[in-house]
């Protein structure tokens, strides 16, 4: 990408835009369109382009492969998490009225916290999906 | 007006469908595929369901075309040539499974009946203590977070399990010269070489 400068300057625009709309989706999904599995997609498209146009080897040094992967696994474990958590607090699994004192509170906090959950393992998915394909340099052959 | 604008998306759709069909070009029909997401969205939106065009928008036509795009740098960018071989077996069970779906439409409900089983359920309900019970402006995330939890939680498991396929197949990089066998443990993980 050296010289084409177009295609240097613009994502350092857009990536930061990309993610903030991201954020903003993740946490805004309560009030408008939009929760965890689209903010998750939307937060792995400013890392797809940063690779797209860098190269996987630099989006893995910006998002290390091992962070990734724990993220897969903690967006799941935070969502079934939430659900034991109800169950230790005396209700079902997935029932957020327990959470807090004031149910419709608990489901505030449920609905944030497995949301969050659900962005974090779109995200890694995504990410872990585009990397694991880009990262090949050379074309699968039939075995 | 909405109705002129349905059938325009809808003509666009069908037409982006003919061209998977006749293009032999890999690289055009992802581009096609992410048109027709992107075509999928819009009439989503007309039909006021901007959850669901958002993730289509997000997912159909942004992250899947990206994906088939490098998908296409590990196989090749044309399509093996059509089969000379007679189609007519394949063509006949194409046929007679569309002509039954498409009877089997006239039975669905009218769009936005208000009589429709689905809105005799459930749904009914939702509207009408999503606000006291969840206290959430958005019902679509009401829905899909509180009321139906586990179906959700099982939607980020096979996302999860999809990355981890993905993991399994083509995680680890493979060197000429090597067999897998000696690789586990000779430090080969494609995650560690930068």
């Amino acid at each position: 990408m050296i010289g084409k400068s177009i295609l240097r300057v613009t994502p350092k625009v857009l990536i930061p835009a990309i993610m903030l709309f991201g954020l903003y989706v993740q946490f805004h999904g309560d009030y408008g369109p939009g929760g965890g599995f689209q903010a998750g997609v939307i937060f792995a498209a400013a890392v797809i382009v940063y690779g797209l146009l860098f190269g996987t080897h630099k989006a893995r040094r910006v998002i290390p492969p091992g962070i990734v992967r724990f993220f897969l696994a903690f967006g799941v474990l935070l969502y079934a998490g939430t659900g034991v958590a109800g169950m230790l607090l005396g209700g079902n699994f997935l029932d957020y009225d327990v959470l807090a004192h004031d149910p419709v509170h608990g489901q505030h906090i449920g609905i944030l916290v497995i949301e969050f959950g659900v962005g974090a393992t779109v995200a890694a998915a995504m990410i872990t999906i585009f990397l694991t394909f880009a990262g090949h340099d050379r074309p699968l052959e039939d075995k | 007006m909405i109705d002129l604008i349905d059938m325009v998306l809808l003509l666009i759709m069908i037409a982006v469908a003919l061209g998977f069909v006749f293009i032999r070009n890999l690289f055009a029909i992802v581009m096609l595929s992410g048109i027709f997401s992107l075509t999928a969205a819009t009439l989503y939106v007309v039909m006021d369901a901007v959850d669901v065009a958002f993730t289509e928008a997000a997912v159909g036509a942004g992250i899947a075309t990206v994906l088939g795009i490098v998908a296409l740098s590990l196989t090749g960018k044309t399509d093996e040539a059509p089969s000379t071989r007679s189609n007519i077996g394949p063509f006949l069970v194409t046929m007679l499974t569309g002509t039954i779906l498409i009877n089997a439409t006239f039975d669905m409900p009218n769009y936005g009946d208000p009589e429709a089983p689905i809105h005799q359920h459930v749904a009914p309900r939702y509207i009408q203590q999503s606000g006291d019970e969840i206290g959430v402006p958005n019902i679509v995330t009401s829905v899909l977070a509180s009321y139906r939890g586990y179906d959700t939680l099982g939607e980020v498991v096979v996302v999860f399990t999809a990355a981890c396929g993905v993991l399994a197949l083509l995680g680890r990089r493979r060197r000429p010269g090597r067999r897998p066998k000696e690789k586990i443990g000779a430090g080969a993980d494609a995650e560690t070489r930068q």
